[in-house]
């Protein structure tokens, strides 16, 4: 029989440090095939956050350089600015990228710097054990909002790909969600078209990934993926919320 | 609470030969049962043994598998390989 599938080459063979059933490692899995599609390791430079993906280095076997927290996109615009022929992405979650980091990537994608940026959210704050994160749902229960997020005290989701999208400087920003394999499936065809955005210089690429997090839901792996599916792509619908290379085909047509 | 049982199911067709097979590498496996829930043919169950994670991992039923790799698709471990043929 063929082998239709295995591991990417990019990923080393270091077991996963994350809970089961989390999202991060699928990510990780479909970054990695990506570098080996687009014959990418020689030149991808990783910058990954500070959170539960923070030992993201001992997984891709490509360059890495870590970021203080939140800092990921002004990294990554010093490293692509420094070296502009070499493909640098940010991999950042929601604690990284919406809470702390918003002023680096908001500016970042206002300068419409060439990198992308892989923006997981789950909701939570992962690796310090489930704090609320702006990006946390109302009603959602946390550690630090036990009786649910309320918007008269908390305020409400900060939703920054939305934010991102309607920048200048963005080419190609979109929502994708890993609930189901179709979503996978679709989740990979978006990472590619933004590295693909990125290569071709376009601007700044943002990719955000529903992703699951069982252990600071308090659910089962297989329920947080329903859970991921009824009520995240409710507050969060997936879908391209910005394509410039659909505009420059349809301005050339 | 939610109480969710899997993804829907098609019924097995067990007269079908084998077109495919997976290997599961057991030591990666923290029994997530993603891998169970979205395979179509119910070809995949979590074992009774344990492996050295202390979880009970993932084993393959061997006649069902047609090699349709939802089941590495899902995998967080990346502990699947599928052949097909």
């Amino acid at each position: 029989m063929k082998k239709v599938f295995s591991r990417p080459q990019s990923l080393k063979q270091t077991p996963f440090h994350y809970c089961p059933g989390c999202g991060h490692s699928i990510i990780h899995r479909l970054v990695t095939e990506l570098i080996d599609e687009m014959d990418l390791r020689g030149k991808a430079i990783c910058v990954p956050p500070a959170g539960c993906a923070v030992l993201a280095y001992n997984y891709f076997d490509i360059d890495v350089c870590e970021s203080a927290h939140g800092r990921g996109c002004a990294i990554a615009t010093g490293i692509k600015r420094a070296l502009p022929d070499r493909f640098v992405f940010t991999y950042q979650g929601d604690g990284d990228m919406a809470a702390i980091g918003t002023a680096e990537t908001i500016h970042a994608a206002n300068r419409g710097e060439r990198i992308t940026s892989i923006f997981v959210n789950n909701a939570v704050y992962g690796m310090t054990g489930g704090q609320m994160a702006p990006t946390t749902m109302i009603g959602q229960k946390t550690t630090t909002s036990p009786f649910g997020r309320r918007s008269v005290v908390e305020g409400y989701p900060l939703k920054i790909t939305e934010l991102v999208a309607q920048l200048d400087g963005a080419a190609y920003v979109v929502r994708t969600s890993l609930a189901t394999p179709a979503k996978v499936i679709a989740t990979k065809k978006a990472l590619r078209k933004a590295f693909e955005v990125q290569l071709e210089g376009l601007g700044y690429s943002l990719v955000e990934v529903l992703s699951p997090c069982p252990t600071n839901w308090k659910v089962s792996p297989v329920e947080a993926l329903r859970y991921l599916e009824e009520r995240m792509e409710k507050e969060y619908p997936p879908g391209v919320l910005k394509d410039v290379t659909k505009a420059a085909q349809k301005k050339e047509g | 609470m939610l109480h969710f049982h899997g993804f829907p199911r098609r019924v097995p067709k067990k007269d079908m030969a084998a077109k495919g097979k997976i290997i599961i590498d057991q030591s990666l496996c923290k029994s997530c049962e993603l891998c169970v829930t979205v395979c179509p043919e119910q070809a995949i169950r979590i074992a009774e043994t344990f492996n050295t994670k202390g979880y009970h991992p993932a084993e393959f039923v061997v006649e069902l598998c047609r090699g349709c790799g939802l089941c590495a698709t899902m995998c967080p471990e990346v502990a699947i390989e599928v052949y097909r043929g």
